[in-house]
């Protein structure tokens, strides 16, 4: 399925993808998102107008006002700063936990499919019962028990998402292996780490790249569940799952408090989709019929 | 294809017997069991001997396993944490409410959902793909509790045309929870659709441009017969297995949903279990979830394999 790869330096063909990915509107939109919450996660601190802890007994769910543009929450904390603050959390364990599941999962999806036979039937029994466990269940059971820190929750959102990346990998891998050029890699003599290096690598990399967008969308989207669901971010800390969870219980007369952080993060993940789409058509990456996870 | 099934029917098993496992090697790694759940963190000495010989906990792991996969095939969940309640008493009621919000959104979603997608790839580019397809991609991307609480925010406070949050018990009758249930149902219904829309809509567009429709078009077939003969079959066969993946993949999104509308299903006796660190009904919601998404899978599977025309042959497709 992957589109056999013309071997170029590697800024050479960033900067293509990349330029070609901008092309489209979509795409354009989807990257100006992205780049525009990651330059906001880091300058927030700074930008940020008001103390995000601030409490105050007098401000309790005012309406936007010159002072608080997008108005309080139900303690007197301004939405506006809380809302530019809450995707850091969020964006510094999916960064992080993304890349680890992308590299472990497609590390053994790749070998699993260039080895194949009995050891590759087994394996997938095994990432198709992992498949099957509710990942939720044992994501908030774990955060229950052993807090929900970056060092608990990026070891097990990599694992968990690593998982599916396995099955594409190695449906990836089964496409490339039966290729002539492989075979003929084999001919010369060269070593089963020179193959993968060198003919597997380069032509599952856009597989990946592409699955990996996708898995950070919904990597965010179960940071923010868990945060929903009180199991994530702890309060001070401002995050917009948990600001959601928070406002949604006076949104009957504040809504301003429940929308902003509705904004912020729906536009982070709908820029990370858009973005992933257009990666995809710039490598030449099939996505279609491709089921959620 | 008898043997394709029985094959299919045997690696399902396998599934299931080794999600048990998995289930039960997760919730064992965990810290504590029932008995420091129910007596206090820091329980010890004798007490906890005891508790632990009560519940059968000071068997070794294996032997427990065995017990507890035993009761299972026997149909009995076993008891909850402090041994006061059987799960299934639990389980039952909450398993129903949640399957029927389930049920009622894919008896509403699924047609829709294939009418929709033949329309929008039909329609391509135009106006009424366009439209639709942006609210499909709008409601697939966002989070389930982000799609479900701008509904509340508009319906039920805005609009006030539906109750919001469910006030029933777990156990009431249907009829009283129907009323309840329009809000959750349209909020699963949506992201169903949205997702299973988008699958048919790229499967509809690529058998579209297969030769043989061309081949039928130029022959001068008309063109819904061409829709209807040659591309619907084709295009919706593999939407089987994508809308088993859908509801599959919904289990998760359910118990989100649940808990924004405190809709009294599986999800948020999840939820309730977790924070009370019931573990021997997180590990019965588990086994029951998993059991739910391979037999969804299987039965996609199955009906896929009789509907193939491609499979009926002697040695069947291989895949």
């Amino acid at each position: 399925m992957s589109a056999v790869v013309a071997r170029r330096s590697f800024p050479g063909r960033a900067l293509e993808v990349l330029r070609d990915m901008a092309a489209r509107p979509s795409g354009a939109i989807g990257l100006a998102l992205v780049l525009g919450h990651l330059l906001m996660a880091v300058a927030s601190p700074w930008l940020a107008p008001h103390d995000y802890k601030a409490i105050s007994a007098t401000l309790m769910l005012k309406p936007p006002s010159a002072t608080h543009w997008l108005g309080t929450d139900h303690i007197g904390r301004d939405v506006l700063t809380r809302t530019m603050l809450g995707g850091r959390e969020a964006l510094l364990v999916t960064a992080v936990a993304t890349p680890v599941a992308v590299v472990w999962g497609g590390f053994l999806g790749v070998l699993f499919g260039l080895i194949g036979g009995r050891v590759d039937d087994v394996a997938l029994r095994v990432v198709d019962a992992f498949l099957a466990l509710p990942k939720i269940l044992f994501v908030l059971a774990t955060a229950a028990i052993f807090g929900a820190s970056p060092p608990v929750l990026i070891p097990m959102l990599a694992f968990f998402y690593g998982i599916p990346v396995i099955r594409v990998a190695r449906a990836a891998t089964h496409d490339v292996v039966a290729r002539d050029f492989v075979s003929a890699a084999r001919a010369r003599g060269h070593s089963t780490l020179a193959i993968i290096r060198r003919e597997l690598v380069p032509n599952v990399r856009d597989v990946l790249l592409v699955e990996g967008a996708m898995r950070w969308s919904w990597m965010l989207l179960t940071f923010s569940s868990l945060s929903f669901l009180g199991f994530g971010v702890s309060p001070p800390t401002p995050d917009w799952g948990l600001m959601i969870k928070d406002a949604s219980g006076f949104m009957s007369f504040a809504y301003w408090a429940v929308l902003a952080p509705i904004v912020a993060l729906s536009s982070l993940i709908i820029g990370i989709n858009l973005t992933a789409d257009a990666l995809a058509k710039a490598l030449g990456v099939d996505r279609a019929q491709k089921a959620p996870g | 294809m008898v043997r394709l099934i029985a094959r299919r029917l045997v690696l399902g098993l396998a599934t299931v017997a080794l999600v048990s496992l998995i289930i039960f090697a997760g919730v064992e790694a965990l810290p504590g069991d029932a008995c420091t759940a129910f007596l206090e963190r820091d329980a010890q000495g004798q007490l906890l001997e005891n508790c632990r010989r009560d519940l059968g906990l000071n068997r070794s792991a294996p032997r427990r396993y065995l017990d507890w996969v035993a009761n299972l095939l026997a149909g009995d969940l076993g008891r909850t944490a402090n041994g006061q309640r059987p799960i299934a008493d639990l389980v039952g009621p909450r398993a129903r409410n949640s399957f029927l919000l389930a049920s009622i959104a894919a008896l509403v979603g699924i047609p829709l959902a294939i009418v929709l997608g033949v329309i929008t790839a039909l329609a391509r580019d135009r106006l009424a793909d366009i439209w639709l397809s942006a609210v499909a991609i709008l409601a697939m991307t966002v989070p389930e509790f982000v799609s479900a609480t701008v509904l509340l925010l508009v319906f039920s406070v805005w609009l006030g045309w539906f109750p919001g949050v469910v006030l029933v018990s777990a156990d009431a009758p249907i009829a009283a929870l129907l009323p309840q249930l329009v809000l959750p149902v349209i909020t699963v219904t949506l992201v169903l659709t949205a997702h299973i829309l988008r699958m048919v809509r790229s499967s509809v567009i690529e058998v579209m441009g297969s030769d043989y429709v061309q081949m039928a078009v130029l022959k001068g077939v008309p063109y819904w017969q061409v829709v209807f003969r040659h591309v619907l079959p084709n295009a919706l066969l593999p939407a089987i297995n994508i809308i088993a993946l859908t509801i599959a993949w919904l289990l998760g999104g359910l118990v989100v949903i649940e808990i924004v509308f405190n809709y009294p299903g599986l999800g948020r006796l999840m939820i309730e279990s977790i924070t009370k660190r019931d573990l021997p009904v997180v590990q019965a919601i588990a086994i029951i979830l998993a059991l739910v998404y391979v037999g969804v899978n299987l039965l996609a599977d199955l009906m896929t394999m009789v509907l193939n025309p491609r499979l009926r042959t002697h040695h069947g497709g291989r895949r």
